[in-house]
């Protein structure tokens, strides 16, 4: 038997509050007003697809055993790097096992659920992670801005300890355009809702549902849990009445609460149902690009107990409001800011000093001594403790999953940074290490000495000259 | 055992040029101001230099690399130079290697210079520069200001001082600099202002607020070092000697290492106590009668009177309140207006320090003139807290 084994999530803590973003463009389109209800999640300016996978895959190994994991895939339409594999970026960050199998896949809304299926089918040794993020860039002013969001979410699949069994899967392929993005664009360009929905939603799914239930002998009205990723408000009600599925079990797409998370969404949703699935409900998720697939699972014992420490509705709580739609554009680039001479200084990476360092940038593993047991970050050729100074007596010591706390900090407002002001300082952690390190997610008057932190992988800088960017960990106050 | 450098170097003579925005005025012109001085006072010829050191501390905004700049500018005979940079204690570096080789009996006289052209670089505040590739990649991209804030979060938090009190403290340390300044007319800044001023500026990095910042300016400060012998042999008299020069420079401890809380400069306490043992002082609060500190923030002015053990620890506000280091109280702190209000262009600051001490044991300080200077000791803090250096040298007059 295999099925799904854990699940995470992940949730930017900004919501953008729609009301002040249809304000900001309504004059242009008074049809926003109809779309301001609620909030949508926004990426910070130091967060991106990998950086949410690292924290739903960290959410999603609250609940599972790292060393069992052998397969990570990436699936996203919004993955930072072209070419370099993402995929590893979040393995490395989550000290994963170098003979990982991994890979990214794209290019499609259904690309998730596609590799979902593949794993689920695929019966491969030990236990094979699926995270699926998407933060998609949106025009000014566009519904595609009002509707969606950011987010990520990861599924682990194994055939021990699984909490939703794997029933069956159909996928149809089909070269149906209801939207695109090529190579030399960032936006995504659609097509009309009503024709995706009566042309699109409405004929390829049916055939692919009624396949899976029949073959696995299911009836429609039996699902639990239905599972349409989409940001056309109606057409998942449409869709269960034309198959059959009672419409107490459709799963909100979160429209008005996080926003539509594109590629991500199924997975999203998936995780959302199997923290809220009973012993025995049978879950069918589906995902609709270029054709679309569905696949069905049935809840085991197992899915009350199995739970990350997060979850999807963890997240959804972890909020802060924005009401600035000025510093979303900024963010996402939509504006030419001024970003003052500070900013203007050369961020290139060294590669070849990255890959020295990598331990350090990407795993944030640091040293403890094996002569005097003291923890420290970097790990040097010497020991730091001055009473012991040996030299290369440090074995590897993870500070990702350690808390800490604020020992000094300011609040700079000469130095560069996308959201000043630029908030860091020194974090001493439980167990020994200290580290001077950049904070993030502050809100004003809330950090002093003393304040407990966690650290979160974020993006350091972006070289905008050669398109790169830098990751490594910040501290966030808990 | 070494008997280090106490009274074997005396200051045959010193210059300073005019500090601040010097938009008119190219490194080489500034040095030149300096070395004039200087080489006047000294009362030689340029030629009886037998050699230099050489400081400056940011390469690319300011003279370029190596020695050469200073051996161009100021015509020097092919004579041996030495680049230096040591960040903010460059100028007492470039001073330490001059002093050295006179003590050691490989030349006779010495010229020491540190230049600093930061307004060509555009920024308000020190530039933006790269802190070394593998620095660059995890560090925060912190500033000056940034980075002595977080001295008064550790010193607050390790004193439970209330924030306003440290503010308040902060802000005196600063009008006491300001109005010192006002006396100077080589000072960057020569204007009073009020605690409310400095407690209402804008915050820089919090709770370090516009007052609480030195000036960045444009300078350079110099000066020539023999032997106590050559001087007199020269017809000079009130020699003025060198007690102890002193370094201590971060070793990670206190960036790595628990034993270091933040709330006080390891370096300067370590650097400090080898130059009282140096120059023989037992009790600093009662010996040191005038200290240049580096006071590039209000707040690391506040915390240095601790390290140097002219206040008890935990209390150097009350200290500060009660106008300790004012220029009429017990332990006059930055008489020529520090670098609050001298300026600091980087390399030339700790000369600058120097310079000050020389004038006062001279009786040459004009409208600041302390009435009876005994020892002045200057020191110089490069880098952050939690990495630096810390440069100590204390001057006083040759016995």
């Amino acid at each position: 038997m295999i099925g799904i084994t854990a699940h995470g999530a992940y949730i930017p803590r900004a919501r953008l509050n729609k009301k002040a973003m249809a304000e900001a463009n309504a004059w242009f389109d008074a049809g926003l007003n109809s779309l301001a209800k609620g909030e949508r999640s926004i990426c910070n300016w130091d967060e991106d697809t990998v950086t949410m996978a690292v924290e739903a895959a960290t959410d999603c190994l609250s609940a599972l055993d790292k060393k069992s994991l052998s397969t990570l895939y990436m699936a996203s339409t919004t993955f930072p790097f072209l070419d370099r594999q993402n995929s590893v970026v979040v393995s490395e960050a989550l000290n994963l096992d170098r003979n990982l199998r991994s890979m990214d896949i794209g290019a499609s809304q259904r690309s998730a659920t596609s590799a979902l299926i593949s794993l689920l089918e695929a019966n491969s040794r030990g236990t094979a992670m699926l995270v699926a993020s998407e933060h998609r860039r949106t025009k000014a002013g566009s519904r595609s801005e009002m509707l969606w969001g950011d987010a990520a979410a990861a599924i682990a699949i194994g055939t021990e300890n699984i909490i939703a069994e794997f029933l069956g899967a159909e996928t149809l392929s089909e070269d149906f355009v209801d939207h695109y993005r090529g190579e030399d664009s960032s936006f995504d360009y659609g097509w009309e809702e009503r024709w995706i929905r009566d042309e699109g939603f409405m004929k390829t799914l049916p055939k692919v549902v009624s396949d899976v239930l029949k073959n696995a002998s299911v009836n429609a009205a039996d699902v639990k849990h239905f599972i349409l990723p989409t940001e056309q408000a109606r057409t998942p009600a449409a869709l269960a009445k034309k198959l059959g599925i009672n419409a107490e079990a459709i799963i909100d797409n979160q429209i008005s609460i996080v926003g539509v998370a594109g590629a991500a969404q199924s997975i999203l949703l998936l995780a959302k149902a199997l923290e809220n699935a009973a012993p025995g409900d049978l879950i069918l998720v589906t995902g609709f690009g270029q054709g679309c697939d569905a696949i069905l699972l049935r809840a085991t014992e197992l899915v009350s107990s199995i739970k990350p420490k997060l979850g999807v509705s963890g997240a959804i709580a972890r909020r802060r409001e924005d009401t600035n739609y000025n510093r979303f554009m900024s963010f996402n680039n939509l504006v030419e800011k001024d970003i003052g001479k500070r900013g203007e200084a050369d961020k290139q990476t060294f590669l070849s000093g990255y890959n020295r360092r990598k331990d350090l940038l990407t795993a944030f593993l640091g040293g403890k001594c094996r002569e005097c047991g003291t923890v420290q970050i970097p790990r040097d050729k010497y020991c730091v403790n001055p009473e012991c100074n040996k030299l290369e007596s440090q074995d590897d010591y993870p500070f990702a999953d350690k808390n800490g706390r604020v020992a000094t900090w300011t609040a700079d407002r000469l130095t560069f940074d996308w959201n000043p002001p630029a908030y860091f300082g020194m974090v001493e952690f439980e167990g020994g290490g200290k580290l001077m390190m950049d904070f993030t997610e502050i809100a004003e008057g809330t950090i002093d000495s003393g304040s407990k932190i966690s650290v979160h992988f974020r993006i350091k800088q972006f070289d905008t000259q050669r398109g790169f960017r830098k990751y490594f960990w910040k501290a966030s106050i808990e | 055992m070494a008997s280090g450098i106490k009274d074997k170097v005396v200051i045959l003579g010193m210059g300073c040029s005019k500090f601040g925005e010097r938009w008119e005025s190219s490194p080489a012109d500034l040095m030149v101001e300096a070395f004039e001085e200087c080489i006047e006072d000294a009362g030689i010829e340029r030629n009886q230099i037998e050699a230099a050191w050489f400081g400056a501390g940011i390469d690319a905004f300011n003279v370029g690399a190596s020695a050469m700049p200073l051996a161009i500018a100021l015509r020097l005979n092919y004579i041996p130079v030495t680049k230096v940079e040591n960040m903010c204690a460059t100028g007492t570096e470039a001073f330490r290697g001059a002093v050295y080789a006179v003590a050691s009996g490989a030349c006779d006289i010495a010229l020491a210079l540190g230049v600093e052209k930061l307004k060509d670089t555009g920024y308000g505040g020190l530039p933006q520069r790269s802190r070394g590739v593998e620095n660059d990649m995890y560090w925060p991209n912190l500033s000056a200001p940034g980075a002595f804030a977080q001295l008064a979060s550790g010193y607050r938090a390790k004193h439970k001082v209330n924030k306003d009190d440290l503010k308040r403290a902060m802000a005196h340390v600063s009008v006491k600099s300001h109005a010192n300044g006002v006396k100077n007319p080589k000072a960057h800044l020569q204007r009073e202002i009020t605690e409310e001023q400095a407690l209402n500026a804008p915050y820089i990095a919090e709770p370090i607020g516009l007052f609480d910042c030195c000036g960045v300016s444009d300078g350079s400060a110099c000066a020539i070092v023999t032997t106590p012998e050559i001087a007199k042999s020269l017809g000079k008299e009130n020699l003025v000697s060198v007690k102890a020069l002193q370094l201590a420079v971060s070793n990670g401890t206190e960036s790595s290492h628990e034993s270091w809380d933040g709330s006080y400069l390891k370096t300067t306490r370590i650097a400090a106590q080898r130059a009282y043992d140096e120059a023989g002082v037992k009790n600093p609060k009662k010996e040191i009668t005038m200290t240049e500190v580096h006071d590039c923030f209000s707040i690391t002015e506040l915390v240095t009177m601790e390290d140097l053990q002219l206040a008890e620890e935990g209390k150097a506000v009350k200290d500060v309140l009660d106008g300790t280091f004012d220029a009429d109280g017990s332990n006059p702190c930055q008489i020529d207006g520090g670098l609050k209000c001298f300026g600091h262009p980087i390399g030339a600051s700790g000369l600058r320090m120097i310079y000050e001490n020389y004038l006062q044991f001279q009786g040459r300080a004009g409208s600041r003139q302390l009435s009876d200077p005994k020892l002045g000791l200057n020191h110089n803090l490069g880098g952050f807290p939690h990495q630096n250096i810390c440069s100590i040298s204390v001057i006083g007059p040759y016995n």
